[in-house]
Order: structure tokens, then sequence, then C-alpha cells
């Protein structure tokens, strides 16, 4: 094992330089530089022989760091063995470019990029509106020909989209429920309004909490596992696989998903927001002595029946628009592992997002509807 | 002769109640290129992976390059996988980096190479591969299989590796592929004086690029030597391993 050197003999007619030991990357390391400037120096520009015999080994670091030392090219009075010289020259492949330098932000780009990202949500926009189109077109075809309908895959996305999602929506309906009545009986009871607990409850939680909630949580939960579903089976073309057996990939994959995430969402909105009650009850009767029994007597009479209503319609419109996002995530996921990230990540955010948008129409459209007079 | 690049003595390897290797002894010199080759189960992708330290052995002791895998120095497992390159059967690319940045990464993990050698190392190894300079920049999703092997060897070359592990070099490339992938890895090991270990199925691959041969099979190694020798073993799966595939593969 030789380090690796370089050395000039600058007596005689002509100038040399001797090279000798491990010219690799093992023997490289923490000595590149220095290798580096003594090739640059004055003496090697004057040297016109170049004897590599005492080299014991070049590999491709060694190889390049000479042929950039001498000017991409091999000089003329060079000595080696034959191997050696197979490595130089198979530097000769390098062009004399060098990797460029990163591109410095410029003025503008700022604007571009702006309008850059108006033109993908543009675009995310089309692409979901054309999956809608697509589903709509599914459910058809499911009308004529019924032996076609995904029975079994919209049993098993009921049951994983719903059923296992039953107890952490239950107790988290539950501790915001038993949050929310704490927090409001502490300033309810300094008016001395504490009959109003009821009335805040019911509102807030059958009309609006209780959906967002579950929305919050499904959007997590089963929109993630269907973008990520979606995605890897895009990686892994299994979906390439399904269309080429003449499984329309539509059909089989995002129909179910979107039809059973509709029916599950209404119920878990009624699930939630009734566990979020039984909580904010619980608390109520700890904190303001209201009983079970005048609590649920006072609840239908304060809050109208609309209220229900309105809250199983946003079920409805959550559990589409999450599904709908996480399945359209799902199929533009390109095939590699960051790709995939990137799209769990954005179906997620986006779905949550869109549910606020929704749930906003929702509650200009439906402003004069079940509100206690 | 020189030491055994890989030291295998009294492995043991149990899957649940499934016993893989029972007492497996195998040594492989420097320079050589050894063939695993077995029936399926036989436990020669396992044995490449506990090799490589993928997995460690129940039972026996492992060594590469003359060191232990699991030294407890973690510094010394580190330096001394970095000795050793391996070609996985599906490439494993990193799916989300760029050819360029795909062999570029272990030598970024050195941390002492500067961006423009490492650029420069890069070239360099994509034509040592028979690559053009524009594959560069595609994506591994962007690659044909055979181009996926190439850029995967041009990584696992990218330290410098004294020995190259194959795991099943030709599978899922066509024949004339598979041929000029065949007689590149043999290019390269006579250019880099690489010893090499293949896991192979093709008998093809077998004959044109090993110079040794070790048959797995019942838990251990049933055979090990030269092809020929190796050939004329009478046991029933070499047989029937060797006889089955030789006119098949004559009669192309």
């Amino acid at each position: 094992m030789g380090v690796p050197t370089v050395s000039f003999e600058m007596t005689g007619a002509q100038p040399a330089a001797v090279l000798a030991g491990e010219w690799t990357l093992a023997g490289l390391r923490g000595r590149l530089d220095a290798l580096k400037r003594q090739l640059a120096s004055a003496d090697a520009a004057r040297t016109v022989r170049w004897d590599l015999h005492a080299l014991t080994r070049l590999d491709s670091l060694g190889a390049i760091t000479l042929w950039r030392a001498w000017g991409d090219r091999l000089p003329d009075g060079l000595d080696a063995d034959p191997r050696t010289l197979d490595m130089l020259r198979a530097a000769a492949v390098l062009g004399p470019c060098r990797p460029a330098p990163r591109a410095r932000p410029r003025r503008g780009d700022s604007l571009v990029a702006l309008g850059r990202l108006g033109g993908a949500l543009v675009a995310q926009l089309l692409g979901m509106i054309a999956l809608s189109g697509q589903i709509l077109f599914d459910a058809v075809r499911m009308l004529r020909f019924p032996q076609d309908a995904p029975l079994r895959e919209l049993s098993a996305n009921l049951y994983k989209t719903g059923v296992t999602a039953l107890p952490i929506t239950a107790l988290v309906g539950f501790l915001i429920g038993v949050v929310l009545s704490y927090l409001s009986a502490l300033q309810l009871k300094t008016f001395g309004a504490d009959v109003f607990i009821i009335n805040i409850l019911g509102i807030g939680i059958i009309r609006e909490l209780g959906p967002v909630l579950v929305a919050v949580l499904v959007a997590g939960r089963s929109g993630s596992a269907m973008t990520a579903q979606l995605g890897v089976m895009r990686v892994t073309e299994e979906i390439d696989a399904l269309v080429t057996m003449g499984v329309p990939a539509t059909l089989r994959l995002v129909l179910p998903k979107v039809a059973a995430l509709v029916a599950a969402m209404p119920l878990l909105v009624l699930w939630t927001s009734a566990s979020a009650l039984f909580g904010g009850m619980v608390a109520a009767a700890v904190q303001l002595d209201i009983g079970f029994g005048f609590f649920l007597d006072t609840l239908p009479r304060v809050v109208p029946i609309a209220n229900l209503y309105i809250g199983f319609g946003k079920g409805l419109a959550f559990g589409l628009v999450i599904a709908l996002v996480a399945c359209h995530f799902g199929l533009t996921v390109r095939p590699n592992t960051e790709s995939l990230s990137a799209n769990t990540t954005r179906s997620v955010v986006s779905a949550i997002t869109c549910v606020i948008l929704v749930d906003a129409v929702f509650a200009i459209a439906t402003r004069h509807i079940g509100m206690p007079t | 002769m020189t030491a055994p690049v890989i030291d295998i003595r009294g492995l043991v390897t149990r899957f649940g109640n499934h016993l893989v290797h029972e007492g497996l002894d195998l040594s492989i010199p420097a320079g050589e290129v050894m063939a695993l080759v077995g029936g399926s189960g036989s436990g020669k992708t396992t044995l490449l992976r506990q090799v490589i330290g993928l997995m460690r052995p129940q039972r026996g002791d492992i060594r590469v390059l003359g060191q232990p895998l699991f030294s407890g120095d973690l510094q010394a497992d580190r330096a001394l996988r970095q000795r050793f390159g391996m070609l996985f059967q599906q490439g494993a690319l990193f799916s989300a980096l760029n050819v360029l940045e795909n062999i570029a990464f272990p030598l970024r993990e050195l941390r002492w190479l500067d961006r423009e050698t490492i650029h420069d190392l890069v070239m360099i190894k994509l034509a040592m591969v028979e690559l053009e300079p524009r594959h560069a920049w595609l994506m591994p999703a962007e690659l044909s299989g055979g181009m996926v092997k190439r850029v995967a060897l041009a990584r696992a070359l990218a330290l410098e590796p004294e020995l190259l592990l194959l795991d099943e070099p030709t599978a899922g490339l066509d024949p004339d592929r598979s041929a000029a992938f065949v007689s590149l890895i043999r290019r390269l090991r006579d250019q880099l004086g690489l010893s090499v270990v293949l896991v192979t199925h093709d008998l093809d691959t077998l004959s044109a690029l090993a110079t040794r041969v070790a048959v797995l099979g019942e838990r251990r190694i049933l055979a090990e030597g030269t092809l020929d020798h190796v050939m004329k073993q009478d046991h029933p799966f070499i047989r029937s391993f060797f006889g089955a595939a030789r006119p098949a593969a004559g009669g192309r």
C-alpha cells in the first residue's frame, strides 16, 4: 500500500515527474487537494516526461485527477503500463464541460412561479372534473351491466373507511364534546345562562363540528390510505395490469372507494355527533349540574331537526370530496417514491381545504334553515 | 493463493421451523467469478443477503474481505460495506433521483469529493457501462430494463469495490441484451480486477461468466469447483439442472 505521491526531478534537459503509490479512491482520501496543487504548480508545467511506472494502482478518481490536471489530454512524454493507459484513456470520454452552476433566482421568477402554481391548480381541478365524469360513466355502465358492479370492493371499503373508523371518531368526538362543554360552561356560568349549554352544544356539534371533525379524521385516515394504495398500484403497474385484463380501473378501484365513503360519512357524522353530545352531556352534568334527563329532553326542543339533515348533507358532500381528491391524487402519482409521498401529503391537505371550502358554501346556503327562532 | 474474499463457516439459517442452511461452509477465492446455483427455495438469495449484511445468520461466521460484517465497530462496518458493491435483481435504483444522482449517491456519501469531481466520476462510470452522457438526466422510471441494470451496475462500481455481488444479473433481459450485459461484466471484471459472486438461474450466463460454481441444495453446498468439475458430480439435482438446460442452451 503506497501513499500516492508525485515528485518532480527538475535536473537535466528533460524535467520529469514521477508518480507513485495508490492513486485510488481509498488512497487519495485527504491527499487529493495537495496533489492537485502539486500537479498545477509551475514544476508540472515545465515537465516533459511523466513516469507512471511506479503507480501501484490507478482508478477512475486518479485518472480524472490526472486528466483534468493535464488539461483534458494525455501529455506527450507519457510513460505508463498498458493497464494504467487504459484507465487514463477511459477518462477521455469526459467532455470539457463541467456541470452547469445552479441557476440563481432572477427577478420575475416569483411571478412565473405564481403563474405555474395557478396553472397547476387549474390542471388539478380539470383532472378532478374528468375523474368525476369518469365515475359518472362508470355508474351508468354499472346500471346497464349490474353483474360488473364491484360489490365486494364496495363492502370492503365500507368496512375499511366506516366500521374501523368507529372507535377513533367516537373517542375524538367524546373528548371534543367534553372540552367544548367545559369551556362554554365556564363562560355561561358567569352570565347565569347555564341552560344554553344545550343550545350551544346541540347546534354547534350537530350542524358544524361533527361533520368537520369527521371529515378531518377521515381525510387523514382513509384519504391518505386511498392515495397511497392507488399510488403504489401505479408505481408497480398493477393498474396497467388491471386495465390489460379488461377491468376498467376507475370502476373497480375508484368507484367503490367514492361510493363507500359517500355512504359511510353521514353515518360516521351521526355517530361522532352523538358521541360528542354525550361527552358534552357528561361535562355539563359535572360542571353545571344539568341532568342527563333534562339535557335529552331539552335538546330536540332547542335544536330544530333541520340541523341533523344539514349535518347529513355535509357528511355526504365531504365524503364525496375526500374520496374524489384522494383518488385523483392517487392516480396522478408518478412512478417514484418522492411523487408518492408528495401526492399523499397533497391529498390530505387538499381534501381538508376542500372540505372547509364546501363547509363555507354550506354555511352560506343554509343560513336561513334550522336556526331556532 | 490469496485470502478468500468470502469465507463462510458453519452457517445456520432458520425461518421459523424451516431450516434453510445447516452447517454450510463456503470459501470464495479472490479474483474468481463464483456462481451460486440451486433450485428455488434452496436459499441462494438468502445466502447473498447474509453476505452483504442485510440478514444476520442464526449461527455461523461470515467473513467478507477478511473481516466480519458485524464487528460492533460502526465505522469499520461502514468502511467494509464501501468495499463491495451489490447489483440487485430489480436494480433498486432510487426512484426519486435521476441516473446521475443515483450513481453519485455513494460518492456523495463519502463527503470529501467536490461536485465537479463527482460529476466527472459519474460520467466515467456511465461510459464504463456503455451508457451515454445524455442518459444521466433520465429518471429510473424512464429507463428500459437493460439500462436499469447498467445504471445499477455503475452505482455498484462507484466506490471502486474489490468485490461485486450480482443477484440474477440477466433475469428479465432478452438473450441479446443478456449476452451484452454478461460481456460487459466480464470486461469490467478484467479491467478493474474484481472478484465477482453471482446468483443465477441462467445456464448461458453461468457458462459465459463463471470461473467457479457452487451448487446449493439440501441445506448445504452440494458441490463446488470449476464448471466442468461440478458437472461431473453425480447428484440428482446437478444432473437435472445442467442436464435439462444443456440441450436448450446448445440448440440456440
